[in-house]
């Protein structure tokens, strides 16, 4: 598929898939998926009682899986999905087994180019992680929340290292869970450890982690705060790497600590979704600064618009622009970026995108069944039935629309300004 | 007039908990508790309680133990939270296994009780601030602290592994295509209607649940997904132990893994404590005033469904059923006449319990009583022969009951008092005798 610069963006409208109807003989077909490039559309296809396969475009792969799911694009745009077969799991990529099978397999994620793709596995009861085929050298009697590196390097997970009876109260709080990366468990047990996250060199990583039935607190490298709190929720390195912060719940009330410190003194009801810029000069996050009333802070200064649930913070690429999704309880949605709501209220709506250069954001909205794409605020383009997300050029000056009209498949390229 | 005293029970997890204990650490989390957690309800509750007993008649331990006052809610009350308040916490470790055993093990948190208090104490909610000092302290029964740690290591109950419960769904997906050729359980459908959430016991023993609800929704041309990630569990026994913070993560995890797949509402399968957790305890903790997504519990969606002719009944349900009335879906949030008009929906003759909807009485698991495990299996039993009563004088065959806690409970009350009926979910007979139009 090349990089996105190789990617056609000659501004104009081409069907990609005439008819997105099951093809001839095939019985049924599920959920259709695009590529990256949105040159291809796919989906897994059923050809007869325990017989699937993968639609991509007008054609078919040539093999045959009893069940095939889970179908994902890769970002370099390889069409991947998870076989069954005689009760084995196998990842396929482009129609090809890679690696090899396993007693169950699931979750795949990708690295950021794409080139690596794990999967979640298990055999012979035990669990780990795989990349591009390979299984961790140590596997474990379960592992979860696994996470990839954005260059596809490494892996980590939540393992269980010390088995555990029927309602064996003792042994589990005495802590059953380590942190494992790339297969090798830390030596520290922990009663609970959950969302592992690396940092921008791949050479740390942090994690929730419960020290106890009542104390929870991160820990970095194994290396637990000394502080601990009544919960904690998702850490993140600083870019530079001066320091881990999370949320923390203190007495009641949400702020963040950055190594075990008060960066963010509690005074908020709530507190996610922390995210820096690139620089690591602005900390964002989603708050709650009082019961019932959300919105966005960017370090530690919330907004002025306030609503019942917001989800989906989502930052320009310099981390100075943040765009949300608000809504009245997942009704009433409504676009906010940088503390303005865009006009109008939707059945839905999807996470914003910001153009790489520029000011240009947009978004997609849905009401009565009909989706359409807002640019910075305005309607942009006709409405159709589904419009995956929108995708700039390198340049942020052309947009690339993945949409589905009147059963067909399209792929437009717009100048943002048109 | 019996005392708690006369009838501890030992568990591993209560005896561990309080060997643990001084009684300056008691003193110290108590008055923690009561002053950082607690304010004017609670004290409200204490000073404004004449000691009249009316609320009594309420409790099904009261009434199964032929009055004895020691189980009556002002009792329960009494003897636990009252005492730990009028004390300062200064009480003995052994006192506080009492006092636990009382308020995880005695009172089912159902709130039968406020509906006779003439000033209208609500002893649910302070046999569960009891609840969350004994979690504070660490004297928490052993298996629904277990049920816990499952909660906390993998999102739901049951310890049911990531792989566990995709597989079970694609399991029951296969089994269901030998009688419905196309059907599916779409898995993590984006953009999708509904969002059909079950509790852990579903994918663990009762898989059949999960398969009528896909051949439900099948028939109906539902628009529906289930998550492949965790979240899929709506339960929450962390909230009944008073691991506050747990039930937190748990509830943040559900919201979020359908505000993820872009659904318009979560549909949750026929549990009772769920419900209470979604729109009451979990959502509050989290920070939410309401509901982050609308959460319908099955008796509505199945009203819906009903009421839409989405699905048909071509011949109701023939054996007498009586309908029993989940406390946290019926006192909790007023189902009660969308329960009725389902179960007239489809069963052709319907008699009622008395007393029934918001006085019906609880089934004696509910609260995390049966969660409990084992251990206190003869004391929730024991406790309800007013619902033994309640079913027997009914003459029926089969019990509607659209609650797991529920069912479970039933059914061994229906054992032990002999009663030989059947308890079943909604579920189960709207799959039985409804029209099947693309059935093989």
């Amino acid at each position: 598929m090349g990089r996105i610069s190789t990617w056609d963006w000659e501004i104009g409208e081409k069907i990609v898939v005439k008819s997105l109807s099951p093809l001839q003989d095939h019985g049924w077909q599920e959920e259709p998926h695009v590529s990256p490039d949105g040159e291809t559309l796919a989906a897994v296809v059923n050809l007869a009682a325990m017989e699937f396969s993968v639609r991509t475009n007008d054609s078919v792969w040539d093999v045959t899986y009893e069940r095939i799911w889970y179908p994902r694009f890769s970002p370099d745009g390889r069409m991947t999905a998870i076989g069954q077969q005689d009760g084995e799991s196998a990842l396929l990529v482009d129609a090809e087994q890679m690696g090899e099978t396993y007693e169950y397999a699931w979750e795949t994620k990708f690295s950021d180019d794409g080139s690596t793709i794990a999967i979640m596995m298990k055999n012979e009861g035990l669990y780990g992680v795989a990349l591009n085929g390979t299984p961790w050298e140590n596997l474990f009697e379960n592992a979860n929340n696994y996470v990839l590196s954005s260059d596809g390097k490494h892996s980590s997970a939540i393992v269980q290292t010390v088995s555990m009876g029927q309602a064996e109260i003792e042994v589990f709080a005495k802590g059953i869970h380590s942190l494992a990366v790339d297969g090798n468990a830390f030596p520290g047990k922990y009663l609970n450890l959950w969302t592992p996250v690396f940092d921008s060199e791949f050479k740390r990583v942090a994690a929730q982690a419960r020290v106890s039935m009542l104390d929870y607190t991160i820990t970095v490298d194994d290396k637990p705060w000394s502080t601990v709190y009544g919960q904690v929720w998702e850490p993140i390195f600083h870019p530079l790497g001066e320091y881990v912060a999370a949320p923390v719940r203190d007495k009641g009330k949400w702020g963040v600590a950055s190594d075990g410190a008060p960066l963010w003194e509690p005074r908020y009801a709530q507190c996610t979704q922390l995210q820096f810029s690139p620089k690591g000069d602005r900390l964002w996050a989603i708050v709650a600064p009082a019961y019932g009333k959300f919105t966005v802070a960017c370090n530690n200064i919330p907004w002025s618009t306030l609503s019942p649930a917001v989800t989906d913070i989502v930052l320009n690429p310099e981390g100075d622009r943040a765009g949300v999704i608000m809504s009245n309880n997942n009704r009433d949605f409504k676009i906010v970026v940088d503390d303005k709501a865009w006009e109008g209220t939707w059945d839905m709506v999807w996470p914003v995108a910001f153009a790489p250069k520029g000011l240009n954001v947009a978004a997609v909205v849905e009401k009565n069944g009909k989706q359409q794409v807002l640019m910075n605020g305005k309607p942009f383009g006709r409405e159709f039935d589904r419009i995956w997300e929108p995708v700039f050029n390198e340049d942020g000056t052309k947009v690339m629309i993945r949409a589905i009209e009147n059963n067909s498949y399209v792929r437009i390229v717009a100048n943002v300004t048109s | 007039m019996s005392h708690i005293s006369d009838r501890i029970i030992s568990d591993p997890g209560l005896e561990l908990g309080v060997a643990n204990l001084t009684t300056e650490r008691i003193e110290e989390v108590v008055n923690q508790a009561l002053k950082g957690e607690t304010g004017a309800k609670l004290k409200a509750y204490q000073e404004t309680c004449m000691r009249c007993g009316l609320c009594a008649q309420g409790c099904h331990f009261y009434v199964s133990h032929d009055g004895d006052p020691s189980y009556s809610p002002v009792s329960k009350a009494t003897e636990s939270i009252y005492e730990l308040m009028e004390k300062k916490g200064r009480v003995s470790p052994k006192r506080i296994y009492e006092m636990a055993q009382i308020a995880y093990t005695e009172c089912n948190l159902c709130k039968r009780c406020a509906h006779y208090c003439p000033v209208g104490i609500d002893t649910g909610y302070s046999m569960l601030v009891m609840r969350r000092i004994c979690h504070l302290l660490g004297v928490v029964p052993q298996y629904i602290l277990d049920t816990g740690n499952s909660h906390a290591t993998t999102m739901n109950q049951m310890w049911v592994k990531d792989d566990e419960w995709i597989d079970t769904l694609q399991w029951q997906e296969d089994e269901a295509r030998d009688e419905f050729s196309n059907i599916r359980i779409p898995l993590d459908k984006e953009g999708a209607d509904i969002y059909y959430s079950v509790i852990a016991p579903e994918p663990k023993f009762r898989t059949q649940l999960i398969y009528q609800a896909a051949a439900i929704f099948h028939e109906a041309g539902v628009d529906w997904t289930m998550p492949s990630t965790p979240g899929w569990d709506n339960s929450d026994m962390s909230m009944y132990i008073g691991d506050f913070e747990n039930m937190g993560r748990l509830k943040r995890s559900h919201y979020e893994s359908a505000q993820k797949l872009r659904v318009k509402r979560i549909v949750m399968g026929e549990c009772g404590h769920a419900y209470r957790s979604v729109y009451d305890m979990g959502n509050r903790w989290l920070g939410y005033r309401d509901m982050p997504i609308p959460v319908i519990h099955s008796v509505e969606y199945f009203w819906e469904l009903l009421t839409e002719g989405k699905i048909k009944i071509p011949k109701k349900f023939e054996h007498p059923v009586t309908i029993h009335d989940p406390c946290n879906i019926i006192r909790g949030m007023g189902l009660m006449d969308k329960l009725r008009d389902v179960t007239h929906m489809i069963c052709e003759n319907v008699v009622e319990m008395t007393p029934n909807r918001e006085h019906n009485y609880c089934c004696s698991a509910g609260g995390g009583v049966i969660n409990c495990g084992p251990p206190f299996r003869g004391t929730r039993v024991k406790g309800n022969k007013a619902k033994a009563d309640q079913l027997r004088n009914t003459g029926v065959s089969h019990v509607v009951c659209p609650c797991h806690n529920c069912h479970g409970g039933l059914e061994d009350i229906i054992d032990h008092y002999e009663l030989g009926m059947h308890p079943k979910f909604l579920g189960d007979i709207i799959y039985e005798i409804m029209e099947k139009t693309d059935a093989l």
